[in-house]
C-alpha cells in the first residue's frame, strides 16, 4: 500500500479528476517524458502536447493534454492543464479537426521555431492515438 | 382621489410586474445555482496556479532579473484598471459597488498625479464610468454572445492586458470585480495583479523544488498563464455575483409589489364602499324628505 500517491488534475472549469491510489504517472514533460513514483523530489515542470499515463490500482488510463504544469510535492501529483480529454472518450472526428487546425498552423511560416516545434509534437501525438 | 377604474388598472399594472419579478427571480435563482458551482469548481485551478506561483518566485534566486511580470517595471506611474462588470441590468447594487469601488480608487490614483487607464469588461460598467472618466477608457470588452463566462474569454482579456504591458503602456495593473461571499454579500474587491503582490502569508515550507527547465523559463511561461487565470477568476466570482445580486433584488422587487397590491386593494375597497355609503345616505334621505 505504501506505494501509492495522489494525483489531481484541474482545468479551469473544474476538478478534472483527483485519485488517490495511482502508483506510477507518466507526464511529457518540457524536457522528455518523465515518470514519476511515490517519494519523488519535489518538481515542477511544463507539459508539452502528449499523453498522460496514470497507473493506478484500478488499472491505467491515459489522457491527452496540450499544455500545463506539473507539480509534484509532499506526495501530492498537481497537473494544471487548460485542455485535456480522456483518451477512451476522444472521437476520431474531433482528433481529425484538431490534427487538421495543427497541420494549418505549421504552414502559417510567421510562427517561431519553438511553436513550431510544439504543434509538430501535436500532430504526431494526435496521429499516434488515431 | 383616484377613481375606482383608475385603482383597479393600477392593481392590474402591479399585479403584472410582479409576475415578471418573479420570474426573473426564479431564473436567477436557477443561473445562481449553476454559476456558484462553477465558481467553486474553477477555484481550486486558481488556488494551485498561485501556490505555484508562490513557490516559485519565494524560490527563485536572481531577484534582480526576474521577469518583468513578477517584480514590476520599477516605477509605478501609469495604472491599469480592469473593471469587470455586468451586461446587463436589473441586479441591485451590484454594478455600482464595483463602480464605486473603482472610482475611490481612481480618485486616489489621480490625486498622487498617476496617469490612469481603464478597460471595462462589460457593458453597464462602460456606461456608468464613460461620463466621468471616457477620455481614459482605452478599451471595452464585452462578452454578451457568450452565456457563462468561460476561460477562453479570460485568455482574451488576459492577453490583451500582457500585449500592453508588454508594449509599456502601463506599469500595475489593477482588477476590480465582486466576490461572492453568499446570496446577499458580494464584497466589491480591487485585486492587483500585475506586478504581482507578494505580501500574503510567508510560504511556510522551505523545501526545495527540482525545476525542469530553470526557474526563469517557468516563470516566464506560468506568469501570463496567472493573469488570465486570476481573470477568469473574477469573472466567474462576478457572475456568480451577479445572479446572487439579482435574485435578491428581484425578491425585494417582488415582495414590495405585494405590498403595493395590498395597500391599493384596501384603498379600492375602502373607496368603493365609500361610493354604496354615499347612495345609500342620498337614496335614504331622498325618502325620508317625502
Amino acid at each position: 500500500m505504501s506505494d501509492e500517491f495522489k494525483v489531481e488534475i484541474v482545468n479551469p472549469e473544474k476538478s478534472f479528476l483527483s485519485k488517490e491510489d495511482a502508483t506510477e504517472v507518466v507526464v511529457p514533460a518540457f524536457e522528455g517524458e518523465m515518470g514519476i513514483l511515490k517519494d519523488h523530489i519535489s518538481i515542477i515542470s511544463f507539459l508539452k502536447p502528449g499523453i498522460i499515463t496514470i497507473q493506478s490500482k484500478s488499472g491505467e488510463e491515459k489522457f491527452f493534454a496540450e499544455d500545463g504544469i506539473v507539480e509534484f510535492k509532499d506526495n501530492n501529483l498537481s497537473i494544471l492543464t487548460s485542455s485535456i480529454f480522456n483518451l477512451k472518450d476522444a472521437d476520431k472526428n474531433r482528433i481529425h479537426e484538431l490534427i487538421k487546425i495543427a497541420e494549418e498552423k505549421t504552414n502559417n511560416t510567421e510562427i517561431n521555431d519553438q511553436m513550431k516545434y510544439l504543434i509538430d509534437q501535436k500532430i504526431d501525438v494526435l496521429k499516434s492515438i488515431n | 382621489m383616484a377613481s375606482l377604474d383608475d385603482l383597479k388598472k393600477r392593481i392590474a399594472s402591479v399585479k403584472s410586474t410582479q409576475k415578471i419579478t418573479k420570474a426573473m427571480k426564479m431564473v436567477a435563482a436557477a443561473k445562481l445555482r449553476k454559476a456558484q458551482e462553477s465558481a467553486e469548481k474553477g477555484r481550486p485551478y486558481s488556488e494551485k496556479m498561485n501556490n505555484v506561483i508562490l513557490n516559485l518566485s519565494t524560490g527563485i534566486s536572481d531577484k534582480e532579473n526576474a521577469p518583468k511580470l513578477l517584480s514590476g517595471t520599477g516605477n509605478e506611474k501609469v495604472h491599469l484598471c480592469v473593471v469587470m462588470t455586468s451586461d446587463r441590468g436589473l441586479c441591485g447594487g451590484f454594478n455600482s459597488n464595483i463602480i464605486k469601488k473603482a472610482k475611490s480608487f481612481f480618485s486616489k490614483i489621480l490625486d498622487q498625479g498617476k496617469e490612469l487607464k481603464i478597460i471595462t469588461v462589460g457593458s453597464k460598467g462602460n456606461d456608468q464610468l464613460k461620463r466621468a472618466y471616457g477620455d481614459r477608457i482605452i478599451e471595452n470588452i464585452s462578452f454578451k454572445e457568450s452565456k457563462n463566462a468561460n476561460y477562453f474569454d479570460a485568455d482574451k482579456v488576459g492577453k490583451k492586458v500582457i500585449e500592453k504591458f508588454e508594449a509599456g503602456e502601463f506599469d500595475v495593473c489593477t482588477i476590480f470585480y465582486n466576490r461572492f461571499k453568499n446570496v446577499i454579500t458580494q464584497i466589491p474587491q480591487a485585486q492587483q495583479i500585475i506586478p504581482l503582490n507578494n505580501d500574503a502569508e510567508e510560504n511556510t515550507s522551505d523545501e526545495s523544488y527540482e525545476f525542469e527547465p530553470d526557474e526563469d523559463e517557468i516563470l516566464t511561461n506560468l506568469l501570463p498563464k496567472n493573469i488570465s487565470t486570476q481573470i477568469f477568476k473574477a469573472m466567474l466570482e462576478n457572475s456568480a455575483s451577479e445572479q446572487g445580486s439579482r435574485m435578491s433584488a428581484m425578491d425585494n422587487a417582488t415582495r414590495n409589489a405585494g405590498e403595493m397590491v395590498d395597500k391599493l386593494t384596501i384603498e379600492y375597497n375602502r373607496s368603493r364602499q365609500a361610493a354604496i355609503t354615499k347612495e345609500l345616505i342620498e337614496i335614504i334621505s331622498g325618502a325620508e324628505s317625502l
